[in-house]
C-alpha cells in the first residue's frame, strides 16, 4: 500500500512529493517509536478505536477493532469556508499566512516544537499502565489517548515537513528522539517528564494536564498561520475525549471512595479504596505542575506571539471585541521583598496569565461536578483546587513557597514539611500502587472505581473494549 | 547608577571591588588543581533596582566578581591549573547581559558596560595565552547571547546535548543589535566557523544544539546529561597534565581603599583629581619608593604591596572610574613622579625573576592595566616636567598617550627605556606601544630605542628621538599646555573617542583589537540606531508589549 493510501488525509499527500519525501523517512521511525515507546504489552491486541478517516461529520470518528500499529495515523485540516484575515495582533486585517512568513519562522518553529513535543511524551509517560487497568473500558480510553496523542504528534509533523524545510525535518526526528524522563533526552517541558505511576495519575493527568493542550490548542487554532490553525481545530475535536476520561475518571474514583468510606464506617483503606485525601493531593500535585505549562506569568514570548498574529487567546474571535490587545493591564501578583505585591503589567505581556486564567476556571468548573458527585453519595468531604502559586516549578512564583492558599511560606523548612504534607508521599504512591491489579472481565471494574454511566459509542458496559 | 545620565561625580562610586566573601552571584570551588567557577545569578541582586536578573543574565555586579575571581585565581590560587566555566541553575548556562538593564541603561553606560565585560573575557584568554591555566565552558544548558561569548572565551566548550540545550547568539534578530562582547569575532577569527555557518547561526535565535553545534565547531563536545560531569572531569583533567603554569607562593589580594575626597580619588601610588567643569583631570602616578625590593626573597616577601602590583590595581581602578563614574571629563593629563634609576632596577628584578609565577602575574597585570589605559575613552597627555618618571613600565603611560609635552629645565624630567619596554607590556594588537608610536615601523621603533642611553634621555634628546610630541621651555611650556588642553576639551567627545581610537592602534590587528575596533566601533552605532534604540526599535520594544518597526533603508 502507498503511502497516501496508509495515511488518511485532507492534505492531498499524493501529489505533494515533497511531504511524500519526508514522511517516507519519518513513517518507519515513528513506528519504531511507537512499538518500543508506545502501549507495552497490547500492541498485538485488538481494541475498539475510534479512528478519523476524514474531516466530515462521519469520518472524523469511525469506531472499529484494530491494532494500535495498525491503527491508520492521519493528516487532517479542518476545511474553512471563508478566507479569513489574521485577526488580532499587529496586523489583525491582512490576509491569513498561507505560508510561513520568513520573519516568523523561528518563533512557528518554536511554538510547533513545544507543542509537538507534549503529544509522544504523554503516550511514553502512560507506556506501562495496560497491565494494571481497572476494566476493558478503562483499558481502551487509554488507549485511545495514546493513539491519538500519537496522531496529534502526526499533525505537528505535518506542519514541520510541509512548511519548515530540512530543520523542520530534523525537527521532527529530534521529537522522536527525547524521551519522557530520560535523564540525557528529556521532553522540553518539565510536566512531561513526571512519572504516571498508576491510574490516579493517569485520571489527574488527562484531566489537568491534557486540558492545558486543550487551551494551548485552542490559542493556537486562532493563529494567523493558516495550516497551523486548522490542524489544530482538528486535533482539538480528539482532545474533547481525553478530558473527559479524565474527569470522569476522578468522578469516578471520588464516587467510589465516598461509597466505601460509608460502607466501611469512614475507613476508606479498609474497603480497599483510595482516601479521599490522597486523592486531593494527587490533584494538588498535577494542577499545580499543569499550571506550569502555560509559561511565566509576565512574558515576552507571549507578547510576540500574540502581536506578530501567531497566538491568540483562547476563543480569540469569539470571546472579544478588542484584538489588538495593546491596550489595558492586568495585576499580576508578583514577589516583592517578601510579600505578594501587585504589579500592572501591559496585557499582551501577561497573556499566559489570561489563559491561565481560561484554564482555571474550567477547572473549577469540574471541581463543582466532583463535589456535586461526593454530595450525591452523602459525604462531606469537598475537593478543592490549590492556589495558582502553589507547587510551582516556573515562572514568578517558582522560587517561593506558597500555602494552597496563595499565603508565602517565607520559611524554607516550614515550607519542606507543609509541601511534603500537601503532595502525593512515597506511602500515598506505594499505597495506590498496592491497589493497581489488571481487571481485564468484560464488565467488570476494581474495587477502587465506580463504573462510568455510559459504554463508548452507546456499546454496553460489558462490550469486549480490548480483545484479549 | 545605570539609570544615572550625568555622572556619579557627586559622591557614590561605582564598586569595583569585590572578593569572594561578598560574591552574590559566583561561587568558586577548588578541587585539586581544578578551580570552577559556577554562576547563579541572584535576580533581585543586581546593581540597579529597576530589572531583575533572570535566567542566569548579568549585569556589571555579575561581572565585577567574574572578573576579579579571575583575578584572585591568578595570585591567590596559584595551584589551579584548570578553570571551569558553570552554572548551578538547572538547564541554563547563562543567558548574557540583562536585556532590560541594557534597555534601561544610558548609551554611555551600555558602551563601558560592553568595555568591561570584554575586558574580563579577555582577561579569561590571557589567562589561557600567558598564565598558562587554559579554561573549559561546561555548559550545563542553554548559553545564549553574552552566555555563549562567555564560552567562547574559554579554550574549550563543552554543550550538554540533551535535546534542549542550544548555544545562540540571538542579538540580530531578536534585539536588533550585535552580541556585544567578541562573539562575531571570536566565532570566525578563534574558533574558525565557515564564515556562511556563521552567518546562519547569528541569525537564528534559537541557536543551534548538541549534535549541530558540535558538527558545525561551535563547541567541542556535546555529551549526554550522564556523560556530561565526566566528560568535563575528564577535559580539566587532561588540561592539568599538560597545564604550563609557573609555580608560586599564594598572594591575598587585600582590598585597595582610594581616599575619596571630593573630585579627588588618592591611592598610595597613584591619584586622580578631576575638574567637571574644564571637563580636565589630572593623574598622576608615583614610582617606587627607594626601599622598594628588588631581590626574589624581598619581592616575594613584599607580595600584594608590591610597588608593581600596588600602583598597577590602583591605576587599574582609578581608570575605571574616570570612565564610568567621570563621563565628563574629556581630557587627562598624566603626571609621574619618582626616581627613574630606582624603577629601572625595579622592572629589571622583576623580569629577572620571572620564572616565580607571582612576579610573572605581577607583569601580566601591569600589561592588562596598561591595555585598559590604550582603551580609555579620555585624551591622554603626558605632561613630563621636573621630578618625572616616565622610565621604564611608566614611559609606557607616555608612549601609549595621545601627546607628550615636556619642560625643558636644568634637572628636567628625563625619558628611559627598560626591558619592560620591548615586548612584555604588549598592546591589545599585539606589538608595543613603542613600536605603535612609529605606526609599526619596526625599524624606526628599533633605532628611537636605541638613541636613548640605558640610563635615559633628557627631553630635547628624546624630542630629536621621537618620542615627545613637544619639548617647550619655560617661556612656552605653561601657556602651549594650557591651550592645547582647553582646545581639546572644547572639541566633540564622540568624534575625539573615534579619532583617538583610529589613531591609537596602527599596524597588524589580533583578535582583541579586532574584538574593540571593528566590533564595539559598530555595536555602538547600533545601538544609538533608530533601528534599535529609537522608539519603534527592537531593544526598546523588547519585553513590551509592541513590536519592533525597522527602517530599512541601508546605512
Amino acid at each position: 500500500m502507498s503511502l497516501h493510501d496508509r495515511i488518511p488525509n485532507n492534505v492531498d499527500l499524493c501529489n505533494d512529493r515533497r511531504l511524500q519525501k519526508a514522511l517516507e523517512q519519518w513513517q518507519p521511525r515513528f513506528l519504531d517509536w511507537w512499538l518500543e515507546m508506545g502501549p507495552d504489552g497490547f500492541q498485538t491486541k485488538d481494541v475498539y478505536l475510534r479512528t478519523a478517516v476524514s474531516v466530515d461529520r462521519d469520518g472524523w470518528a469511525t469506531f472499529e477493532h484494530v491494532k494500535m500499529p495498525d491503527y491508520r495515523w492521519g493528516i487532517f485540516l479542518t476545511p474553512e469556508e471563508r478566507k479569513r484575515p489574521v485577526g488580532f495582533g499587529d496586523n489583525p486585517d491582512i490576509e491569513s499566512f498561507e505560508e510561513v512568513p520568513g520573519e516568523f519562522r523561528n518563533p512557528l518553529r518554536r511554538l510547533i516544537v513545544t507543542q509537538g513535543d507534549t503529544e509522544p511524551a504523554s503516550v511514553e509517560q502512560q507506556r506501562l499502565l495496560g497491565r494494571t487497568c481497572p476494566s476493558l473500558y478503562d483499558l481502551r480510553n487509554l488507549f485511545q489517548v495514546n493513539v491519538e496523542e500519537g496522531r496529534h504528534l502526526w499533525a505537528m509533523v505535518y506542519l514541520l515537513h510541509r512548511h519548515f524545510g530540512r530543520d523542520g525535518r530534523d525537527e521532527a526526528d529530534e521529537l522522536l528522539a527525547r524521551r519522557s524522563g530520560d535523564a540525557n533526552k528529556p521532553r522540553i517541558l518539565e510536566t512531561f517528564n513526571q512519572p504516571i505511576r498508576h491510574w490516579l495519575s493517569f485520571f489527574c493527568f488527562t484531566m489537568f494536564t491534557d486540558r492545558d493542550g486543550k487551551y494551548q490548542l485552542g490559542a493556537l487554532a486562532e493563529s494567523g498561520f493558516a495550516p497551523m490553525r486548522r490542524t489544530c481545530q482538528f486535533m482539538l475535536t480528539e482532545e474533547a475525549h481525553h478530558l473527559f476520561v479524565g474527569e470522569t475518571g476522578i468522578t469516578r474514583v471520588l464516587r467510589r471512595s465516598a461509597q466505601l468510606a460509608k460502607l466501611f464506617d469512614g475507613d476508606v483503606v479498609k474497603g480497599g479504596g483510595i482516601p479521599l485525601e490522597i486523592v486531593q493531593r494527587y490533584i494538588n500535585y498535577w494542577f499545580s505542575y499543569s499550571l506550569d505549562l502555560f509559561g511565566s506569568e509576565i512574558s515576552s514570548n507571549s507578547a510576540d506571539f500574540f502581536a506578530m498574529g501567531l497566538k491568540g487567546r483562547f476563543d480569540e474571535e469569539k470571546k472579544y471585541a478588542d484584538h489588538s490587545a495593546r491596550e489595558g493591564f492586568m495585576n499580576v501578583p508578583v514577589i516583592e521583598a517578601g510579600r505578594v505585591t501587585q504589579r500592572q503589567v501591559p496585557l499582551r505581556n501577561a497573556l499566559n496569565e489570561v489563559l491561565r486564567d481560561d484554564y482555571i476556571k474550567d477547572c473549577e468548573r469540574a471541581v463543582k461536578g466532583w463535589n456535586r458527585a461526593l454530595e450525591e453519595e452523602g459525604s462531606s468531604f469537598r475537593v478543592t483546587l490549590p492556589n495558582r502559586r502553589f507547587h510551582r516549578h516556573l515562572g514568578e512564583y517558582a522560587q517561593h513557597s506558597f500555602t494552597t492558599d496563595g499565603e508565602l511560606l517565607a520559611d524554607a523548612g516550614t515550607a519542606d514539611a507543609y509541601y511534603a504534607s500537601m503532595l502525593p508521599s512515597e506511602a500515598d504512591e506505594a499505597y495506590v500502587d498496592s491497589l493497581m491489579v489488571g481487571v481485564t472481565k468484560p464488565g467488570a471494574f476494581a474495587n477502587w472505581i465506580a463504573p462510568p454511566k455510559n459504554g463508548i459509542n452507546s456499546q454496553a458496559l460489558d462490550f469486549e473494549y480490548v480483545k484479549l | 547608577m545605570a539609570d544615572d545620565t550625568t555622572s556619579a561625580s557627586a559622591g557614590t562610586l561605582t564598586q569595583f571591588q569585590t572578593d569572594p566573601t561578598h560574591y552574590r552571584h559566583w561561587t568558586l570551588r577548588k578541587d585539586g588543581a581544578v578551580a570552577t567557577l559556577a554562576l547563579h545569578v541572584q535576580e533581585e541582586e543586581g546593581l540597579g533596582d529597576k530589572y531583575l536578573l533572570k535566567q542566569n543574565s548579568y549585569d556589571l555586579g555579575v561581572d565585577i566578581e567574574l572578573a576579579d575571581a579571575v583575578q584572585r585565581l591568578r595570585f591567590e590560587h596559584p595551584e589551579v591549573k584548570a578553570l571551569v566555566l558553570s552554572s548551578e541553575v538547572a538547564r541554563i548556562f547563562c543567558a548574557g547581559a540583562n536585556i532590560y538593564m541594557l534597555g534601561k541603561s544610558t548609551h554611555a553606560f551600555k558602551v563601558n558596560f560592553c568595555k568591561y565585560t570584554n575586558e574580563t573575557r579577555l582577561g579569561i584568554e590571557d589567562l589561557s595565552a600567558n598564565s598558562g591555566v587554559r579554561s573549559i565552558a561546561a555548559l550545563n544548558g542553554t548559553a545564549a547571547g553574552g552566555g555563549y561569548e562567555l564560552a567562547l572565551a574559554c579554550d574549550q566548550i563543552v554543550l550538554v546535548d540533551d535535546g534542549n540545550s542550544a548555544v545562540s547568539f540571538p542579538e540580530v534578530p531578536l534585539l536588533a543589535v550585535l552580541p556585544g562582547t567578541g562573539g562575531l569575532t571570536r566565532l570566525v577569527d578563534k574558533r574558525r566557523i565557515r564564515r556562511d555557518r556563521a552567518d546562519i547561526f547569528c541569525t537564528i535565535a534559537e541557536g543551534l544544539k548538541g549534535k549541530r553545534a558540535k558538527e558545525w565547531g561551535l563547541v567541542d563536545e556535546a555529551p549526554s546529561k550522564t556523560g556530561f560531569a565526566a566528560a568535563v572531569a575528564k577535559r580539566s583533567a587532561d588540561l592539568v597534565t599538560t597545564a604550563t603554569r609557573r609555580a608560586a607562593a599564594p598572594v591575598v589580594l587585600p582590598r585597595i581603599d582610594l581616599q575619596q575626597d571630593g573630585l579627588r580619588l588618592a591611592g598610595r601610588y597613584v591619584e586622580v583629581v578631576s575638574d567637571t567643569t574644564t571637563r580636565v583631570a589630572d593623574l598622576l602616578v608615583r614610582g617606587p619608593e627607594a626601599v622598594e625590593p628588588c631581590d626574589r626573597a624581598g619581592m616575594l616577601a613584599k607580595g600584594a604591596e608590591l610597588w608593581a602590583l600596588r600602583a598597577m590595581r590602583e591605576l587599574d581602578l582609578c581608570l575605571l572610574h574616570l570612565r564610568v563614574d567621570f563621563p565628563e571629563i574629556n581630557i587627562v593629563r598624566v603626571r609621574t613622579q619618582g626616581d627613574v634609576t630606582k624603577l629601572l632596577a625595579v622592572d629589571a628584578a622583576l623580569l629577572a625573576h620571572a620564572d616565580d609565577g607571582f612576579l610573572h602575574e605581577v607583569r601580566l597585570n601591569m600589561a592588562r592595566t596598561l591595555r585598559r589605559y590604550d582603551l580609555t575613552a579620555k585624551s591622554l597627555f603626558a605632561l613630563v616636567e621636573p621630578g618625572s618618571c616616565f622610565a621604564g613600565s611608566l614611559l609606557e603611560l607616555l608612549l601609549g598617550a595621545d601627546r607628550a609635552y615636556g619642560l625643558i629645565a636644568k634637572d628636567g624630567g628625563r625619558l628611559a627605556f627598560s626591558a619592560m619596554n620591548d615586548g612584555a607590556l604588549p598592546m591589545s594588537h599585539g606589538i608595543t606601544r613603542l613600536q605603535a608610536r612609529f605606526c609599526a615601523d619596526m625599524a624606526a621603533a628599533a633605532s628611537a630605542r636605541a638613541a636613548l642611553p640605558a640610563a635615559g634621555a633628557d627631553i630635547e634628546a628624546c624630542e630629536r628621538a621621537g618620542l615627545m610630541t613637544m619639548a617647550l621651555d619655560e617661556l612656552d611650556y605653561e601657556d602651549e599646555v594650557r591651550l592645547a588642553v582647553e582646545e581639546r576639551a572644547s572639541l566633540s567627545p564622540d568624534a575625539l573617542t573615534g579619532m583617538e581610537a583610529s589613531l591609537r592602534f596602527p599596524g597588524p590587528e589580533t583578535c582583541e583589537s579586532k574584538i574593540f575596533a571593528r566590533l564595539s566601533a559598530w555595536q555602538n552605532w547600533i545601538f544609538q540606531r533608530p533601528n534599535a534604540t529609537g522608539p519603534k526599535g527592537a531593544l526598546t520594544n523588547y519585553g513590551l508589549p509592541t513590536r519592533p518597526a525597522f527602517d530599512y533603508r541601508r546605512t
